[in-house]
């Protein structure tokens, strides 16, 4: 059904056809709109999940862990500082493989305080263990809610997906919704294999691993994070069998015969499809890699894409204070990887909601012509 | 190494607690009235009341029977006796040796 | 070893011989009609029962984190009631956290006073051993006035640690809890009648137990001494054992001749240091906030809501 929501009612509405067991919630800008949305639909009884108003993003987390590990369908959603405070616990949803989906609305971390878009909370997590995915717009927003839920079930491992804040939780787009039947049908019901409230078989979660087992755990959880593309694949099977729209870990956007192209993650990626089709146009060979899945890094299949692309620019929403820009450091090690020596360069840009402009886009590609363009490592686009 | 999380509860991995005294209780049977003191607060949970022939001081037939395979040896059981039925005996050749109290455990066995 | 009591919680676990934290689980879980699932805070007790792959829990536990076992609990009992809504789970379960000082007086006052003011049905435990014993010995907000501990150690010029312990019972109680009870490990009987009345209180909302227990080890009294020191706590009146439901103040044991305190401190090599003449000022003013605190609990028992 087509329909006109912002990004957060898009994410509350998959919630809605989700109907998971419990939400514990705390409000921040711009999550806001996910939880109250929800709350709406669970006051006209539109669902019957247990909302839990928690008294901070800590004991929303520490409440997910609790619940999923009792066998409910947990879902949660935050931003920025809320992300960061619950940093500690998110080690621990996924040391302990529970499939908890939490939906971010990706913003600025402090200090200065910033309540607008873009990706340092979501690098702040990158190590936690969680598998992480960025939506584009509104639709990949809804999408990914279903497919990051699937997703997390399928692996026993706590998902986050976010979206832009303020540029996508609160702009309305148009997108295309699925029936709730068909939703149900492809996300199915929950049925862990081992749960708190298991009386017959009781389980103790948490418990001390010293040094001659803590080594072993993580090893257990490498091995479910090796698992995450294949399930991945499934479920993008699946799901375009349910939709029509088919999802990767990577969009490739006319990068057939590209010989510029930009690397780059959320709604930027928007606004450069739309400079790359009017630079196509004028007969210029670039193109797009839109990174979906951002942990597990996909390092190979990047490496592959690219490989033939002399010339590429990676766009990063957040700094590597004290170190590389996020996305730009995963990306040369996917080349590094491969052997390849394709010219690299880092952009940063948009960072505390400061918008991106389509000629800043064609300037990039402009001056990737240039000599001197990969002679400065990391630029900053004010 | 298979790790298993969550974990099951397996009386087989306990840890040795019996092995780490220095000191065990012994119940004089003919003082114990059997009033459950020592059961209440043993923190390892190794007494229980138990049918004795020896049980002249304890009028419902009853004395403190301890179980030693856990006991940490820490005294409270002879601490909270009322009528100082319990006494605490050194393990001799220090816990690491096989001792006396382990060798009476292993003849039960 | 005895059946009953190790029904839930099974030994072959590593806390410190003459420890009072397993009398407590222990006799708490026996209290307990239905099955129960455990919600523990990292602490000695978590510590001490999980190294894996042993785990001395027989019923169904978690351990999250050091300040969250409110939140935590309230995720279990939010799932409890829905699984049950939707029929996925057939038996009545009851909650119980097990959480020390640490984890509730300081770093886990915020999840505590959360789930208590969300009323989820969970009754919380908090084994008070007035400290971070777990990491060896460093005060908390539970840490009593004058004690040697080693992030406020007593020297010739130190008394120690400089402040009156918090009043977490009149913290718990302004969250309008049907039950909360002051109990000592030491009273056994005491303990367990509170425990029923707790798990009674649950229909309606949360409960709270506040438990002393004597920590042999950052104490430092033997090892056998754990419930003679517990008494002494009591007897002195720094301990009074009360409950408080519906906002009513009951006092559950008048001594008639409170000890002196300093048959309290001399147990302890932890305030060893007061007992030097030198410091007699410091347990005078140790015995003046012990008389006006139960001056004042007595008034508070006098008044019926």
């Amino acid at each position: 059904m087509k329909r006109a929501l912002t990004g957060g009612a898009a994410m509350a509405e998959a919630l809605r056809q989700i109907n998971p067991d419990v939400m514990p919630v705390y409000p921040i800008t711009p999550q806001t709109p996910i939880i109250e949305t929800f709350a709406k639909f669970k006051a006209s009884q539109k669902v019957d999940t247990e909302i839990i108003t928690v008294e901070s993003e800590h004991s929303a987390i520490s409440a997910c862990v609790g619940s999923s590990a009792s066998g409910a369908r947990t879902i949660t959603a935050t931003s920025s500082q809320g992300l960061a405070l619950m940093n500690e616990i998110l080690y621990i949803a996924s040391g302990m493989h529970l499939p908890i989906l939490m939906l971010v609305s990706a913003r600025a971390l402090s200090a200065p305080i910033n309540i607008h878009g873009d990706h340092s909370d979501m690098m702040g997590a990158r190590d936690t263990g969680w598998i992480q995915i960025f939506s584009e717009n509104v639709q990949e927003a809804y999408d990914n809610t279903l497919i990051g839920l699937k997703l997390a079930e399928k692996t026993s491992l706590p998902v986050m997906v976010a979206m832009d804040g303020f540029i996508t939780s609160h702009s309305v787009e148009v997108l295309e919704t699925i029936k709730d039947e068909i939703v149900k049908k492809f996300i199915g019901d929950y049925k862990p294999k081992q749960s708190l409230l298991n009386l017959d078989n009781p389980v103790s979660y948490g418990p001390v691993g010293l040094p001659d087992s803590y080594f072993e755990f993580k090893l257990k959880q490498v091995k479910a994070v090796k698992n995450v593309f294949q399930e991945a694949e499934k479920i993008y099977f699946d799901f375009k069998e349910m939709s029509d729209r088919k999802y990767n870990y990577i969009e490739t956007y006319k990068i057939r015969d590209a010989e510029k192209a930009i690397i780059a993650m959320g709604s930027v990626a928007g606004t450069i499809k739309d400079v790359v089709d009017n630079l196509r146009q004028k007969g210029e060979k670039v193109g797009l890699v839109k990174i979906e899945m951002f942990r597990p890094f996909p390092y190979k299949k990047i490496a592959n894409v690219l490989s033939g692309v002399k010339k590429i620019a990676v766009l990063d929403r957040s700094l590597g204070l004290t170190s590389l820009p996020p996305l730009y450091g995963d990306i040369l090690n996917a080349f590094y990887r491969e052997k390849l020596n394709n010219s690299i360069k880092s952009y940063v840009y948009g960072l505390g909601g400061r918008d991106i402009y389509r000629k800043q886009i064609e300037e990039i590609f402009e001056k990737m012509d240039q000599e001197i363009f990969f002679k400065k490592e990391v630029e900053y686009i004010q | 190494m298979e790790i298993e999380h969550p974990v099951q509860h397996k009386k087989e991995k306990a840890m040795d607690t019996g092995n780490w005294r220095n000191h065990y209780p012994v119940v004089d049977e003919s003082k114990c009235i059997a009033c459950g003191n020592c059961v209440k607060y043993c923190p390892e949970a190794c007494i229980f009341l138990d049918d004795s022939e020896k049980a002249e001081a304890s009028k419902s037939g009853k004395v403190a029977k301890i179980d030693l395979e856990f006991c940490k040896g820490c005294g409270v059981c002879a601490q909270v006796c009322p009528v100082n039925a319990i006494s605490m005996r050194t393990e001799e050749g220090g816990n690491n040796n096989e001792t006396k109290s382990k060798k009476d455990k292993e003849k039960t066995n | 070893m005895n059946e009953q009591l190790t029904k839930n919680f099974y030994p072959g676990h590593a806390t410190c011989a003459g420890c009072g934290i397993p009398a407590i689980v222990r006799h708490v879980l026996d209290e307990a009609d239905d099955s129960v699932v455990v919600i523990n805070a990292t602490g000695c007790l978590e510590v001490t029962s999980t190294l894996y792959p042993y785990t001395a829990w027989k019923v169904p536990y978690i351990h999250n984190a050091f300040e969250n076992a409110g939140a935590t609990a309230s995720g279990v009992e939010t799932a409890y009631r829905i699984l049950k809504k939707k029929k996925k789970i057939d038996k009545d379960i009851k909650f119980v956290i097990f959480a020390g000082d640490g984890g509730t007086y300081d770093i886990g006052l915020q999840s505590l006073s959360g789930m208590l003011e969300r009323g989820h049905k969970v009754l919380y435990v908090n084994y008070d051993n007035e400290g971070y014993m777990n990491t060896g010995g460093q005060r908390s907000g539970a840490t009593p006035y004058g004690a040697n501990m080693t992030t406020t150690p007593a020297s010739e010029t130190d008394i120690g640690n400089k402040t009156f312990r918090k009043d977490l019972m009149e913290i718990v109680k302004g969250h309008h809890l049907e039950y909360l009870a002051q109990a000592n490990v030491a009273y056994i009987e005491d303990l367990r009648k509170k425990t029923k009345k707790a798990f009674q209180a649950l229909e309606k909302g949360p409960a709270f137990l506040l438990v002393l227990q004597p920590c042999t080890n950052v104490w430092k009294f033997p090892t056998s001494d754990y419930v003679k020191v517990g008494k002494l706590a009591t007897e002195t009146n720094f301990w009074p054992l009360y409950e408080i439901e519906k906002d009513n103040y009951k006092i559950n044991l008048k001594i008639e001749n409170p000890k002196p305190i300093e048959e309290y401190l001399k147990t302890q090599r932890r305030f060893k240091h007061l007992l030097r003449p030198e410091n007699q000022e410091v347990v005078n003013y140790i015995q003046e906030n012990i008389n006006q605190r139960w001056n004042k609990l007595l008034k508070k028992a006098e008044c019926q809501f």
